[in-house]
């Protein structure tokens, strides 16, 4: 019994790495229909310029703070530089340049920051909870309401915020969009932001547990994405349900058939879900009007 | 057009003012190493110990009175690339040995050029199989991963443990530790009764630790890997409180490593390392107590990062090879190869290296020293 419920908890703390780093996914999609593969990137930078800021003496809350601002303006470069001169480019090109963009990134990071492995101390110490003979770190707890907390946020910004309705009509039809009033320069300049800052905020809370160095966003952003696209592209629920999903499979199987096998069987789910529901457990049905 | 044409008279000036001058570098020694890439971590600090070390030969009068002159390529753990820079090294810089190969698959694409055009290979590598069977030419400086886990069961006998369990990396380094150790496990009574397996970039092995510590009757449990893996296992293994001995590889023998697992989690962690760990602590009687010193004290005060054993590698590579040459008096790369072989004693960081035409590593098992993590700190388990 101790043991299923270590698994679970196993699974909850890769899962609720995978939902945060997921979550990062949703607003640049939601803007543009762009899978932005440079999202992993932003989660090492998050980690990378904390774990420096804090060296050089700054408080961790601060140094968190100074790493997620950084970020956000890096994001926000790559939209300026990158995916603007760009606009008129099918989405498969954009999708393309972040990929150059995510490989530009981890390059400069090896030689602005090093290329070694980084730890940050966790934020409230490294003595496990025991839960009926099972144990998670309190970081673990760190990183599971830092997901939900990031979820309520972007489920709130997207339903009720005016903001948010124009990112998601800004993605719809971006023509119609601009001829009702909507900047949509300002709107994808923002999920950007966003979407970095976010992604930034999961590099400081994981970095704890994960570890961090120049070249962890390419793993991250991989598991994120299959988190995402497992429950559904562009829905912050999708992205805490896929990733969560993902983290207790991959625990389950390596505790239950073989640790061999904890990667395959994740992804043999995966496309067993994408085969019967394209749009993943929670995606939108897009309808195209002719 | 004019400006292509101006470039080019300036380059041939230069070759020309080159050749006229002085001929300084008589002796040039190529390497080909990973300074960039995934394997950054091990080619960055060998490429500063040749040039560090090159620097240090030539202030000193050079080898046999000749400057020595050091060709390093940056393969960024390609073997394409490395292929590639092997070749020009033997080709265009016409080089009478080759230092190289940070990770085992480089290595192997450079031994094929230098056993086809007959130029000493000293290797940084890792595996077995660089070595056996003996090729003539190529020679290395690290111990086998089948050398670390011998150590390692070799301390588990005698601690009377027979029963493990085995958690390993599914990297190259991890994989083949983990298949060499299952190999040798019969030779010292041990039985593996529970053989998990990591991806490198896993966030967490709670689930396969969980499963190891059900297996029945286990005694210690064994991590072949490195990178931050390792780090995160030992972590894991502190939060279950497991309680048994965790044995780590050589793979994470520095000491980043108990910086990143916390010195709380490490703490009776042992492992196989070298002597160049814990310089500190060396008797004084110990033979390799004053290259280790030597190196880590040069190595630092120039870099101002802590030494580690890959960049020790390195050394032990121009170690031998400046033996050779002293020994051989000559830069042909047969006489050099001949006298390589013919190493005898040569106390390097990593070990005291005997080679012989059967044995092109010459270490054996006292290479290593089996270390244990004391109050955040290597000590000797011996």
């Amino acid at each position: 019994m101790s043991e299923l419920l270590q698994f679970l908890l196993s699974g909850v703390t890769v899962g609720a790495v995978y939902a945060l780093v997921a979550l990062g996914f949703t607003i640049i999609f939601n803007a543009s229909d762009v899978v932005n593969f440079a999202q992993g990137e932003f989660v090492m930078l998050g980690g990378m310029t904390t774990v420096f800021a804090h060296a050089a003496g700054l408080p961790l809350p601060l140094a968190a703070l100074v790493a997620i601002l950084a970020t956000a303006a890096i994001g926000v470069a790559l939209n300026k530089l990158a995916i603007e001169p760009a606009r008129g480019a099918p989405v498969v090109s954009l999708i393309i340049i972040t990929i150059g963009a995510s490989i530009f990134i981890r390059g400069a990071a090896q030689l602005v920051f090093d290329k070694q492995i980084h730890k940050l101390p966790a934020f409230s110490g490294d003595d496990p909870i025991v839960l009926l003979g099972a144990t998670i770190l309190p970081q673990s707890l760190w990183v599971i309401c830092g997901a939900l907390v990031v979820f309520a946020g972007l489920w709130f910004f997207f339903t009720r915020t005016l903001l948010g309705r124009a990112v998601l009509a800004t993605s719809n039809n971006r023509l119609a969009a601009q001829l009702v009033g909507i900047n949509t320069n300002f709107v994808m300049t923002l999920s950007f932001a966003l979407s970095a800052g976010i992604g930034a905020l999961a590099g400081v809370l994981v970095t704890p547990i994960t570890l961090t160095s120049y070249d962890v966003g390419l793993g991250l952003a991989l598991k994120g994405f299959a988190g995402a696209m497992l429950g559904g592209m562009g829905n912050p629920k999708g992205a805490l349900a896929g990733g969560f999903l993902l983290g207790l499979l991959e625990a389950l199987t390596a505790g239950y058939l073989s640790s061999q096998y904890k990667d395959a069987a994740a992804f043999v789910v995966i496309l067993a879900v994408l085969f019967f529901m394209p749009q993943g457990l929670f995606g939108r049905k897009s309808t195209d009007r002719v | 057009m004019m400006k292509l044409t101006k470039t080019t008279t300036a380059l041939a000036t230069l070759a020309l003012l080159g050749l006229a001058g002085p001929a300084l570098a008589e002796i040039r020694i190529g390497a080909t190493l990973s300074a960039t890439g995934p394997a950054s971590f091990l080619g960055d600090p060998e490429a500063k110990t040749l040039e560090m070390l090159v620097e240090e030969v030539n202030a000193a009068g050079g080898i046999n009175g000749e400057q020595v002159e050091l060709v390093l390529y940056d393969d960024g753990g390609d073997p394409n690339k490395a292929r590639t820079f092997a070749t020009r090294l033997v080709e265009d810089d016409e080089v009478s040995a080759i230092i190289g190969g940070t990770t085992t698959g480089t290595t192997m694409s450079i031994i094929a050029v230098a056993e086809d055009a007959g130029i000493p290979f000293i290797s940084l590598a890792g595996a077995v199989d660089i070595i056996d069977p003996v090729k003539p030419y190529t020679f290395k400086t690290p111990h086998t991963d089948r050398m670390a886990c011998q150590k390692i069961f070799e301390d588990m006998q005698k601690r009377g443990f027979s029963k493990i369990g085995m958690i390993s990396g599914t990297d190259g380094f991890g994989a083949s530790m983990q298949a060499q150790c299952k190999s040798v496990a019969g030779d010292y009574a041990i039985e593996i009764v529970a053989d998990e397996t990591y991806d490198p970039k896993d966030a967490d092995m709670t689930a396969q630790l969980t499963k190891i510590k059900g297996a029945e009757g286990i005694q210690a449990v064994l991590n072949p890997g490195f990178g931050q893996g390792p780090s995160i296992v030992t972590r894991n293994y502190k939060q279950l409180a497991i309680g048994l001995p965790l044995y780590q590889s050589h793979g994470v023998a520095s000491d980043g490593f108990i910086d990143l697992a916390g010195a709380d989690a490490a703490e009776g962690v042992r492992l196989p390392g070298t002597a160049l760990l814990i310089a500190g602590i060396l008797p004084d009687s110990d033979p390799q107590k004053p290259v280790v010193t030597a190196y880590k004290t040069a190595f630092e005060t120039r870099t101002g990062t802590p030494v580690g054993t890959f960049g020790g590698y390195a050394n032990d590579a121009f170690l031998i090879l400046k033996d050779a040459i002293t020994r051989a008096g000559s830069t042909e790369p047969a006489a050099i190869r001949d006298a390589i072989e013919a190493t005898s004693g040569l106390v390097g960081t990593t070990g005291t290296y005997t080679m012989s035409p059967e044995n092109h590593l010459g270490l054996d098992l006292s290479a290593f020293r089996m270390l244990e993590i004391k109050g955040g700190t290597w000590s000797m388990a011996e």
